[in-house]
């Protein structure tokens, strides 16, 4: 379980410095805030784009936590130590993801309520299966944000590159998070044909947690 | 013969069309203590990131205790000391020192007796941010030395330590070399390197130009091996 002790360690970097977490909540709240202005909060519409929003809103937040995934092991060289080390590239690459995804999903659970007040939107018979939603969609997003951190982080522009990879390639979550979100949002149950959203972000988090443990190894040693 | 520590057989390393690194072969066993000497942007950090497992060799042949340099039994028996000092700032000194601890499967209270060693006790539960650049630097000698490494793998050690540092590295250098651990350090610190090599090593522009034991003109006169075997 060494893949526990490099999460703890990030999370214990974390809340010392709340550089990503500060940036990525202020954020979050502000596209909030913003977009309460933009749309009629009290308008019937809402629910009809309340997951795409808010997803929207996550992706966006999401990229900044992600950002400092790798780029966090860069002062001192830490990275080099942590890549000499007997710990696996999966195992590091697996602890930086649980990290990832711990901190994102305490935005997404900071937001959630915040979201309700500014757009009038009821949420809580929902929690639950929200969560469950919540739980594989920021998985998807994590673990493919936390590869393409690995990815370029050495990279000058890393900050650009990483929303400009991550985004195209979560279209598929995304939008299967977007409509399980509008569904349960819109005081529906999830069954019938939307099932296959369910399926389809099941699937792209067992497809790509595969395939970022297979290749982490060769990103992280050039 | 004994099977070597560390097994070099002609590697190539290229950045781009650029060959860093030429048909390069040594080999070192326990107790030896390899000086890797050349000129900046010679070769000597490419070859050393190879030898930790943090780049692979274009072509060629790396074996660290008959193993590749990737495989966890292998980097389980490394230490390493890079230009960074691979400790993070926003931790304690024993926080940092817990997590390698834990990486390599050291007990905690031998993380404390490093701290002793290196006489960081006092500031023990202090963030690394507020160390001196001397308290960093022992800080990392404790971390490359904490789960007693077979081989040293060190880049330029003595660079930008404070005496101190200097007197406890070297100290710990020769326990280590006693001990018959293999240790390969790059350096431009000749004097400090030729006084603990056994064999000593120059890189000019990628290619290997020498590779032998530690002659007495060496210890003498530190130039000698540039004037000797450099192209220059």
């Amino acid at each position: 379980m060494i893949f526990l002790q490099v999460a703890a360690k990030d999370l214990r970097s974390e809340l010392r410095t709340k550089e990503s977490l500060n940036a990525s909540l202020s954020f979050a709240v502000v596209i909030l805030l913003l977009f309460s202005f933009a749309f009629d909060p009290s308008g019937e519409a809402v629910a009809e784009f309340s997951g795409g929003l808010l997803w929207l809103v996550f992706a966006f937040a999401g990229a900044l936590i992600l950002n400092r995934s790798f780029a966090r092991e860069l002062p001192n060289d830490c990275l080099e130590v942590l890549i000499a080390s007997p710990v696996s590239g999966a195992q590091l690459f697996l602890g930086k993801s649980v990290a990832s995804f711990v901190l994102l999903l305490a935005i997404e659970l900071i937001c959630l309520p915040i979201f309700g007040i500014f757009y009038n939107i009821t949420w809580t018979p929902k929690f639950w299966p929200l969560l469950g939603v919540f739980l594989l969609g920021t998985w998807a997003m994590t673990i493919l944000g936390t590869l393409f951190s690995a990815l370029t982080v050495n990279l000058s522009l890393r900050e650009l590159m990483l929303p400009m990879l991550l985004y195209p390639m979560m279209i598929p979550a995304l939008m299967s998070a977007m409509r399980l979100t509008t569904i349960l949002l819109s005081g529906n149950d999830i069954g019938g044909d939307d099932l296959v959203w369910l399926r389809l972000l099941i699937g792209f988090d067992v497809v790509f947690t595969t395939l970022a443990l297979a290749l982490v190894e060769t990103i992280l040693v050039r | 013969m004994s099977v070597p520590v560390l097994a070099v057989e002609h590697v190539y390393k290229y950045f781009g069309d650029y060959p860093a690194l030429r048909d390069v072969s040594f080999s070192l066993h326990g107790g030896e203590c390899l000086a890797l000497l050349g000129r900046n942007g010679a070769g000597k950090t490419t070859m050393l990131k190879i030898l930790a497992g943090l780049s692979g060799a274009a072509q060629g042949e790396v074996k660290l205790f008959g193993d590749s340099p990737r495989q966890a039994s292998a980097r389980r028996r490394i230490g390493l000391l890079g230009h960074g000092i691979g400790v993070y700032d926003e931790l304690t000194a024993i926080e940092n020192l817990n997590i390698f601890a834990q990486l390599y499967g050291v007990s905690k209270t031998v993380a404390r007796e490093w701290l002793e060693r290196t006489q960081l006790a006092h500031v023990a539960d202090s963030p690394v941010r507020e160390f001196s650049r001397g308290m960093r630097q022992r800080l990392a000698v404790a971390r490359a030395f904490l789960h007693n490494p077979a081989l040293l793998i060190l880049d330029e050690p003595f660079t930008a330590l404070d005496d101190r540092a200097i007197a406890l590295l070297q100290g710990l250098l020769a326990d280590a070399k006693a001990a018959g651990r293999t240790i390969i350090m790059s350096t431009h610190q000749l004097r400090e390197a030729m006084e603990l090599a056994t064999h000593v090593a120059l890189i000019e522009r990628g290619k290997l130009v020498h590779f032998g034991p530690r002659t007495p003109e060496m210890l003498m006169d530190p130039g000698y091996v540039y004037r000797t075997f450099g192209a220059v």
